[in-house]
């Protein structure tokens, strides 16, 4: 049991980064039909930008975590905002109005652009920061084995949690959320009434990208390193969490990424680490095949 | 009309002299790019110190010796095609590879095509182990160095609950096989077996399995970035167990990305070259263009001075010839004197266990 609530805990701290980064993924793509792969590379700049940042900070001195940790989310938040706006501008929406596929291969083109961009500036090795939060706090105890919870766990559950919260109140209670439902049932129709349709979409991916930049940000406390490729394969576990909670449905992202989470988490405690990923993977096939709508999402019907 | 034909020998005789003025290139492959890339510099900034003390003392037979950089990201898709790069531009022989999967698919080719390989740090024994003649290392094997870990860990008590964790690469598999089939050999089963994979960045699950089986020794094959990792979240679930590497954590990223958890993280790895006095000037002169030649440098620098050398014995840079002069006599180097034997091996120092305090690492009393 101990050890089962251990892996629980590994799992939702593990979740809730792919949970962050899945609602960019989703809420895109309930709005403009599109799947942006260059997204986990927006991960990538946020956890960059934030590595960054400490750096700056801790020349001025300011060391304190919790001050820290506010202002270098403040900072990434508005450099990767700024990113994913930069990224929409360029490559998505000269090509809306454009067959399918083209937004498609313009954000692969993107994706490996931006990589290749931070590899140059930044250099191919891994950049590490010193651990700023460390400790953690032993929930008890059985035969031996204790569970603990460390602080950078939970601050990382908690600020997700937080920024979860956040957007759904701003999807739920703002002019900008109303705009976002309105284009995400009709975008000609919410243009006819008076939405500023192209101002919407930029908006929701500086929100994406936003929400991207608090997990880059709680990965590099976490792991305290970060190198150019990391976004490739959370993007792709985020990606099937998005799929998992149905893809379109921001609750559905939340809860697809603490379900992959917990998935990777499980396999790697109960059955091996050795195909950790491939469990991820696995669960994004057998819900494209089964389940293809996803837990929380709607079926898309075709009128005709 | 014989105008023309005495025009055309001549253009073909300058081209031919040319060729024979040609310079001798030698290829260096490594992992200039991707997480091993710190490795890559080691080897890089060997290589073109070597060539560049060689040329100072009038080049190789009065030619100059240049490198041809070739960057194989430690993939081994990549290695091939740098091995085929390296040897449709004629090199007289390669520095390289670094990772061991990289370094035995590009052993084929280079092989094919007679061209020398020294690598400079791919310690699995597969490499020298397949019969090829052009095939050499100046660093051990895996096998000499996990007997030694594996001998480490039982002559000083360090564990009597063992895991093995290992990231499935040629390397970290191999010297992990060899440190179970070592303990093995002395009656030690582990309790717990588990494999990570390169790029990984969280180790939670697996570090609760180790707590869960109450581990008090970890051995890791692989390299700095995971085992840097591995250690550090251990530390911060509260997972007391020593750990043990093997040389993929010999290098200061290590300390770095593991912080205060690297303290008391046990490595084997060569005496340290840096002790020679044969090589202090050398060491002083990487010191004084402020690159500390750790790791693997001296390596890549002995296996320069050692093709150099041997291309002078031979009085040739004919890949067949070279490689077997190679494989006779002895040659001096920052290393000390190495003889390579048949197999391609270097008659080099085994290895020795390190502690890691501080962010270096030093000898285990």
């Amino acid at each position: 049991m101990a050890y089962f609530l251990q892996q629980t805990i590994n799992g939702l701290t593990l979740g809730s980064i792919y949970g962050l980064i899945a609602l960019g993924y989703t809420m895109v793509y309930g709005i403009v039909g599109m799947i942006n792969f260059a997204h986990g590379e927006i991960y990538m700049i946020g956890a960059f930008v934030s590595l960054i940042a400490f750096a700056v900070l801790g020349l001025f001195g300011i060391t304190w975590a919790p001050l820290a940790i506010v202002l270098v989310l403040l900072i990434a938040i508005v450099f990767t905002g700024a990113f994913g706006w930069a990224v929409e501008r360029i490559a998505y929406r000269p090509l809306r109005g454009s067959f399918h596929l083209a937004p498609l291969i313009s954000a692969i083109g993107m994706s490996i652009f931006l990589q290749n961009y931070v590899q140059l500036l930044q250099g191919a090795r891994l950049r590490t920061l010193p651990a700023l939060v460390s400790g953690g706090v032993t929930l008890f105890r059985e035969n031996d084995f204790e569970v603990r919870i460390s602080t950078i766990q939970i601050a990382i559950i908690l600020l997700a949690s937080l920024l979860m919260a956040a957007l759904t109140f701003l999807i739920e209670h703002t002019r900008l959320g109303r705009s976002q439902r309105a284009c995400e049932q009709d975008m000609g129709m919410a243009g006819m009434i008076g939405i500023n349709v192209d101002r919407t979409i930029s908006l929701t991916f500086v929100i994406g990208a936003a929400l991207a930049a608090g997990a880059g940000l709680m990965v590099t406390l976490y792991y305290g390193s970060v190198d150019f490729f990391i976004g490739f394969l959370a993007g792709v576990k985020a990606f099937t969490a998005a799929v998992l909670g149905g893809i379109g449905s921001i609750p559905g992202a939340m809860l697809g990424g603490i379900l992959i989470g917990l998935v990777e988490a499980y396999w790697g405690g109960y059955v091996s680490g050795a195909y950790k990923d491939v469990s991820v993977f696995a669960v994004l096939i057998l819900v494209l095949t089964v389940m293809p709508t996803g837990l929380l999402g709607k079926p898309h019907i075709q009128k005709v | 009309m014989t105008s023309k034909i005495l025009l055309a020998s001549a253009a073909a005789l300058v081209l031919a002299a040319g060729a024979a003025r040609a310079d001798v290139t030698l290829g260096v492959a490594s992992p200039f790019t991707g997480q091993n890339s710190s490795f890559g510099e080691q080897v890089k900034r060997g290589a073109e110190a070597a060539a560049a003390a060689v040329n100072a003392a009038g080049g190789i037979n009065g030619e100059k010796l240049v490198l041809d950089l070739q960057d194989d990201a430690c993939d081994p898709k990549q290695a091939v095609a740098a091995a085929n790069k390296i040897v449709s531009a004629n090199d007289a022989a390669v520095i390289g590879h670094f990772c061991s999967s990289s370094s035995i698919p590009a052993s084929d080719v280079y092989a094919e095509a007679g061209v020398p390989q020294i690598s400079p740090g791919s310690t699995n024994p597969k490499l020298t182990e397949r019969g090829l003649t052009t095939v050499f290392r100046t660093c051990g094997r895996d096998d000499q160095q996990s007997a030694i870990a594996a001998a480490a860990i039982v002559s000083r008590k360090l564990g009597t609950k063992i895991a093995i964790v290992d990231d499935k690469s040629a390397y970290g598999k191999g010297i992990a096989d060899g440190v179970r089939s070592a303990l093995a050999a002395k009656g030690i089963q582990e309790a717990l077996d588990d494999t990570t994979t390169q790029g990984d960045k969280d180790f939670s699950a697996l570090i609760s399995r180790l707590k869960a089986a109450n581990v008090d020794f970890v051995f890791y094959g692989g390299y700095f970035s995971e085992a840097g990792l591995l250690v550090r979240q251990a530390r911060e679930q509260g997972l007391k167990a020593i750990f043990m590497g093997g040389d993929g954590i010999a290098a200061t990223e290590f300390a770095s990305i593991a912080g205060p958890a690297s303290d008391g993280v046990l490595m084997t790895f060569y005496p340290d070259p840096r002790d020679n006095p044969a090589a202090a000037p050398v060491i002083q002169a990487f010191r004084d263009q402020k690159f500390e030649p750790e790791g693997y440098t001296l390596y890549s620098y002995a296996a320069v001075t050692a093709f150099a050398e041997a291309v002078k014995r031979a009085g040739t840079v004919e890949g067949a010839k070279v490689a077997a002069e190679l494989h006779k006599g002895s040659y001096k180097t920052v290393l000390g004197t190495i003889a390579f034997d048949a197999k391609g091996d270097p008659d080099t120092d085994p290895f020795i266990v390190y502690v890691w305090k501080a962010g270096k690492y030093v000898p285990l009393r």
